[in-house]
């Protein structure tokens, strides 16, 4: 097997812009993956045009909130982009330089201070399906995130409003009345007047007068929790099911590494498998013993007796198995050594990414040589290899819930009958500690070799 | 004289299709058999048999050449394209387990004139010389007896004439070389005997002189007609 192993070597090193491009091309598409799995979508780019007056504020009560603030919470979800007037941010959108414009109008704080109508904004796009469905997305959430944080300050300054009604004192507004008395305090000071007055109409009258004291400071009271539920309904707390949270950086760097492990190892193992029929050697290589002769019948001037074959059929897949997965390995390990000087990973674990990477890398392999023994032609092996592979790591990437029940569970199904989604779980359980554990999908890999293996192996039935 | 090879009731089956039956002949040290027949007739399954490329479906091969011992050079020149002549010869060496490679390898580069061409990559080659390179990974082992399928047939007339004295000479050294082929003038200039197949069955062994007797011509130039017409009056047009 040696000398098989050194022939395959040579002939890799004489191959170099095969070498070049098995090498360079998973990596390009490993970092695209990784790219676009690691970045969210980005803050799109939108123009602003603000037409209320500067300084412009609205009265809640005896509170004053400025209107600049939305336009403040709205350029903290976008890439703003001020532009004075609503013609100049129709160009810029023309023009392409922005995705959508935003027109907050001269009038808004007036409608929204009247408490009887909304304020409205007006919202430009442009562009193709994709992009307005795009654009109306992101800016759906960016414009429900500044109404949320500007309505947290409305509520805010309601609910001062409210404490100060209750509670009494100064409002702080210049030519108020001072030390003013709080609704809360009306009842006991009530309570004294009637206790020292006689039985008369005056005093059930002040008794009615403090029954409905007490009744509006306790409402009062409660309408500022009221304000905070509608302010803020629903409060979110998430807690992770199984295993530890799983970094987006470092899932990333999983997916690119498996990604170019198995494009590697698949596209070298069929190539070689294949190779080997194409250039018919196969046969030479593998040929046996002729006819039904029996080992008694053997000459004495028989070249090797006791090995028919130059090499098995098995041995040979074995060998180009594992050659493909110890080139795979080499560049699996060093696109983590390099990808690790930029993210962070846990290099105590060391001895774990090695062992998942292995068992990807052979399984991987195994589907390489399947691929080559059923193919018999080296641009058949790779074409299939190359077609089977970039579906396989997008169905394993798929996540539950983002697509009808049925569908999840065909995507499923066609993941767990290919090594990809089991590399990906066990790589990703010795990289970043993530369930399920590691044994189950090194055990997986391991179930898949052997199924692989076998396909080759039934592939090869015939020599020539 | 033992024969090199011996084969005995030789069938072989695909399924329903008997490819071969009841295949029987001796080939003996320094003979040069032609198998000839129609497209279809078997000769190269019965060639891949005696190689130990497939199994036979019944039958025995015996004989000091037999099974992997026999020297083989398929249809298809089966070499690395991407190494030289000389990588060919001596990974093949090692693989079959020869005692001293690099002696082997001169030995082969001596025999097949491919010694100015050693260093050169296959890919490079001539289709005669890559023939030549074929043949001589057959030898390696120095095998009492050599299959070769088709030998000539992608090559022009200087090329198969190479060939042919390369091939003459290692019958005349004493070892048998059994070939196929579909020129018939090769046949009469070249063959010590002739093994015709039709349709999986044997239907002549013997000299070629004989064929062409039977059938009613005389010179090399009448094979060709001599086969054609011993097909016709056995019912294989």
């Amino acid at each position: 097997m040696r000398w098989l192993l050194g022939k395959d070597l040579l002939i890799l090193r004489r191959s170099r812009l095969l070498v070049g491009v098995l090498v360079v091309y998973p990596i390009a598409i490993a970092l695209l993956i990784g790219l676009a799995i690691s970045r969210g979508p980005g803050k799109p780019r939108v123009a602003i045009v603000d037409e209320t007056p500067p300084g412009q504020t609205i009265a809640v009560g005896s509170e004053h909130v400025q209107v600049s603030r939305y336009a403040e919470e709205l350029f903290s979800q976008v890439q703003p982009v001020r532009v004075l007037t609503r013609s100049r941010a129709l160009a810029e959108i023309k023009s392409g330089k922005v995705l959508a414009a935003v027109v907050i109008p001269r009038d808004i704080a007036a409608r929204i201070a009247s408490g009887v109508t909304q304020g409205s904004l007006e919202v430009l796009y442009n562009g193709n399906a994709l992009e307005q469905s795009l654009v109306q997305s992101q800016l759906s959430s960016a414009l429900a995130q500044a109404n949320l944080g500007f309505s947290e300050q409305i509520q805010r300054a309601a609910a001062q409003a409210i404490g100060l009604l209750l509670r009494g004192g100064n409002l702080g507004v210049l030519g108020a009345p001072t030390n003013l008395i709080g609704l809360s305090q009306i009842p006991p000071e009530l309570r004294g007047i009637i206790a020292r007055q006689p039985s008369s109409p005056d005093r059930r009258q002040l008794e009615r007068m403090n029954t409905f004291a007490e009744f509006a400071a306790q409402n009062l009271g409660l309408s500022k929790n009221v304000l905070s539920t509608i302010g803020q309904p629903i409060q979110v707390k998430s807690t992770l099911v199984q295993g530890r949270r799983t970094p987006l950086n470092t899932f990333a760097v999983v997916v690119a590494v498996s990604v170019s492990l198995m494009f590697v190892c698949v596209l070298l193992a069929a190539g070689g498998v294949a190779l080997e029929r194409e250039e018919h050697t196969l046969a030479r290589l593998a040929r046996g013993v002729a006819g039904n002769r029996s080992p008694a019948d053997k000459s004495p001037t028989d070249r090797n007796p006791t090995h028919p074959a130059l090499i098995s059929r098995e041995g040979l897949l074995a060998e180009k198995l594992l050659l493909a997965a110890a080139c795979a390995l080499v560049l699996a390990l060093a696109m983590l050594a390099g990808i690790g000087a930029f993210v962070s990973l846990d290099w105590s674990r060391f001895g774990e990414w090695l062992i998942a990477l292995a068992f990807g890398a052979v399984a991987f392999g195994a589907l390489g040589i399947a691929i080559g023994a059923l193919a018999r032609e080296v641009r058949a092996a790779s074409l299939l290899a190359f077609l089977l592979s970039l579906p396989l790591a997008f169905l394993a990437l798929v996540p539950s819930g983002s697509v009808s029940h049925g569908l999840y569970d065909a995507t499923d199904a066609i993941s767990f009958a290919f090594p990809f989604k089991a590399a990906l779980q066990a790589l990703d359980a010795a990289v970043n500690g993530a369930s399920p554990g590691i044994s189950v999908s090194l055990a997986h890999l391991a179930g898949l070799t052997v199924l692989f293996g076998a396909l080759a192996r039934l592939g090869l039935r015939r020599l020539d | 004289m033992s024969p090199v090879l011996s084969v005995k009731g030789l069938a072989k089956r695909y399924g329903e299709r008997e490819a071969l039956r009841d295949i029987e002949f001796d080939v003996d040290p320094g003979e040069l058999v032609a198998v000839v027949g129609p497209n279809g007739a078997g000769k190269t399954t019965l060639l891949s048999i005696l190689a130990g490329v497939q199994p036979a479906s019944a039958g025995t091969v015996d004989g000091p050449g037999a099974g992997a011992a026999i020297g083989w050079a398929p249809q298809q020149p089966a070499v690395y394209a991407k190494l030289s002549v000389a990588e060919n010869l001596r990974l093949f060496a090692r693989l079959e387990g020869v005692v001293d490679p690099q002696a082997a390898v001169e030995r082969m580069l001596e025999q097949t004139g491919l010694r100015e061409r050693a260093d050169e990559r296959v890919e490079r080659l001539s289709g005669g010389n890559r023939q030549r390179v074929n043949v001589a990974l057959g030898l390696l082992a120095d095998p009492p007896a050599l299959a070769l399928d088709e030998p000539t047939s992608a090559l022009d007339s200087p090329q198969r004439e190479r060939v042919w004295e390369f091939v003459g000479a290692l019958a005349r050294a004493g070892t048998a070389v059994l070939f196929s082929t579909h020129h018939l003038g090769e046949v009469s200039r070249n063959a010590t005997r002739a093994i015709v197949l039709a349709d999986g069955e044997l239907l002549f062994d013997g000299a070629p002189s004989e064929l062409i007797a039977a059938n009613g011509g005389g010179g090399e130039r009448d094979f060709e007609a001599a086969f054609v017409a011993f097909l016709k009056e056995r019912g294989h047009s």
